[in-house]
């Protein structure tokens, strides 16, 4: 973990430090309870969109499914508190089949990578959404369930937009030191190695099959837990998180920050959710905006923001610093490494 | 008795409905390698505008099997512009194409919504198919062979189309392989366009169709959709024969599940799908996986 620091360059680690410390003090200067619950909405699509990210980034896999595996363990924790649960048995239980479901995903789409796995994950979504629609008996169809009440670890009661903002965080500071972690183990060089050439790291010895099940799990693990954190945000759980919009909503997020880095879903999460905020406060269009940005980051910055102005500010700042022996400087073939 | 014999109508009427939907689906899946997203939209768009035309728009007005010929017409032309000016510019990468088609499609539902509002639009049962046929002692609506007549008959032509054109050998020729298709010197980019459209134009053609019985609302692609995928995941990709078993397969278990089991039709869905997966994952009639 030492060298893992060490081995950042120092202008990095000053701008982890701003960031965070701007997180940590945000409801001190921002005025209002209703951007502090903005913040907690990124927070925890951001760690819905991290949890994505292994497997669109990291794994080469695109679900389109996710959001019913996000809104199967919101349905979890709502049913079982309805239920009379506790709190902390309604969490576990939803953490448990959230990761259940995203095996028996797992099992069913990993028969195939590419098209196909976006295709079955993509089916599985939308029973997941038609059962919550229509298996009244236990969803409540389209009126869904509402939740009353949130926990109190700790004597902290949640229902306090601060206090929740402040849970988000902590998730949010866990999961993505677990992605940071898992991202340079051996196992995360593993499994970019079977999203980048497969059938060598078969022949390695590396049972790729195994090492994308592992990946889902993971997966599966962060997006049940943004579930559960929404749906004590919102208090209330309706067919619609499941719907194929939500998915896109969420891949959009990993695909507009830069899939396959630390801080794109991030970023991407950051963006969608104020857009959308910003968006729907004066006209209903929403819909209709997510799918126009989809086609223009698609076909315009394929790549994601967070590494295009990466690959921006690398141009830039070679410029300036070849300027003065611009006749020497070789240009590089490891500008764009693949 | 009588109950199941209605029950079985009404399954292989949804299933040739589903046929019109999912065989243009599946021809653009062999083809171009990629799940249309855009496809149940089309289906929708399909449906409103064909539907609009029959009650009538700007004073123009149409009999409901020219209305059903126009809106196919119209889509098949917006699907031809759709793969012209957006899929083409992705050459080969299938993922963004299918993230744009992604796109596409919730632009279109939004539209939709925008122009047609809220409210569910029913389309009037064409003229003359009203009635009832009575046939031993069951009694079944007419328009509803009459649709599967439909099916039968665009089954049967796409199949001529596929099988007995010079088109439809190129098509096949780029199902099975298209860089060898490429290399022999068939344009493969030019039949994306026109069987882009071809599908585009069938999924709409179903929309309109399928209008009396299933009435036309907001969400239909995404309730449309998912059987779609589900058809070709069962049939297989590229696959005629495969699209119309699995079609009608669909039909009987979507309208089954919910007569008896109103609750989990949708998820009854997910039994043949689950078992085609684990026994022939290339699907009944596919070649390869996807």
């Amino acid at each position: 973990m030492i060298d893992l620091i060490a081995g950042t360059n120092r202008l990095r680690l000053i701008a982890i430090a701003v960031v965070l410390a701007a997180l940590v003090t945000l409801p001190f200067w921002v005025s209002g309870i209703y951007y502090i619950n903005v913040g907690s909405q990124i927070l925890f699509f951001a760690v819905f969109a991290l949890g994505l990210n292994i497997l669109v980034g990291y794994a080469g896999l695109v679900s389109l499914g996710h959001a019913g595996l996000f809104g199967i363990s919101a349905y979890a924790t709502a049913y079982m508190l309805q239920l009379g649960a506790g709190h902390t048995t309604a969490i576990m239980v939803a953490l448990v089949i959230g990761v259940a479901s995203m095996a028996v995903f797992a099992v069913l789409s990993l028969r195939s990578s590419g098209i196909g796995f976006i295709m079955i994950t993509l089916a599985l979504g939308q029973i997941l959404w038609g059962l919550a629609y229509r298996w009244i008996s236990v969803t409540d169809g389209d009126n869904g369930i509402p939740v009353r009440g949130r926990p109190a670890p700790f004597g902290y009661s949640l229902t306090d937009p601060v206090n929740f903002y402040y849970a988000s965080l902590i998730v949010f500071i866990v999961a993505v030191a677990m992605v940071f972690i898992f991202v340079r183990s051996p196992f995360g060089a593993a499994l970019m190695g079977t999203r980048d050439q497969p059938r060598r790291m078969n022949a390695l010895g590396y049972h790729v099959w195994m090492i994308r099940f592992y990946a889902c799990l993971f997966s599966g693990l962060l997006t049940a837990v943004s579930g559960i954190l929404f749906v004590y945000y919102t208090n209330f759980i309706s067919p619609q998180t499941l719907a194929l919009t939500a998915s896109a909503e969420v891949l959009l997020m990993v695909i507009s920050g830069g899939p396959g880095t630390l801080l794109g879903p991030i970023v991407g999460a950051t963006l969608v959710v104020v857009i959308k905020t910003v968006v729907s406060g004066f006209i209903e269009r929403w819909n209709f905006l997510l799918g126009a940005i989809f086609v223009a980051i698609v076909i315009l910055v394929p790549e994601g923001i967070v590494p295009g102005s990466v690959r921006l500010w690398h141009l830039i700042a070679r410029k300036r610093a070849a300027t003065p022996a611009a006749a020497e400087a070789e240009p590089t073939a490891t500008e764009r490494t693949p | 008795m009588n109950f199941w014999l209605v029950l079985t109508v009404n399954s292989v009427t949804f299933g040739g409905l589903l046929f019109l939907l999912a065989s243009g689906f599946s021809l653009i899946f062999g083809l171009m390698r990629i799940p249309n997203l855009t496809h149940g939209s089309l289906f929708m768009l399909g449906a409103y505008i064909g539907g609009s035309i029959v009650i009538g728009l700007f004073g123009f007005k149409m009999n409901f099997w020219l209305a059903a010929v126009l809106a196919a017409l119209t889509v098949a032309a917006l699907g031809a512009l759709i793969e012209r000016f957006l899929l083409r510019q992705l050459p080969g990468d299938q993922l963004a194409q299918v993230l744009v088609t992604l796109g596409i499609s919730f632009m279109a539902a939004d539209f939709c919504l925008m122009v047609w509002g809220g409210d569910p639009m029913s389309v009037t049962t064409p003229e003359g198919l009203g009635g009832f046929a009575r046939i031993g002692g069951a009694v079944f609506p007419l328009y509803r062979l009459a649709i599967i007549a439909i099916a039968v008959v665009v089954a049967i032509a796409l199949w001529l189309l596929l099988d007995r054109t010079r088109l439809g050998a190129m098509i096949r020729a780029g199902v099975d392989d298209p860089d060898m298709a490429r290399v022999v010197g068939i344009r493969v980019s030019q039949l994306f366009t026109i069987v882009f459209a071809l599908g585009a134009g069938l999924a709409a053609f179903a929309g309109i169709i399928g209008g009396p019985i299933l009435s036309v609302y907001p969400g239909l692609d995404q309730d449309m959709l998912p059987l779609a995928l589900l058809v070709v995941i069962i049939g297989g990709a590229g696959s005629l024969l495969g699209s119309f078993v699995g079609s009608i397969l669909v039909g009987f278990i979507y309208n089954f599940g919910q007569a008896l089991l109103p609750e989990l039709a949708y998820f009854v869905l997910f039994l043949p799908m689950l078992l085609v997966l684990l026994l022939r994952p290339q699907g009944l009639f596919g070649r390869h996986v996807p």
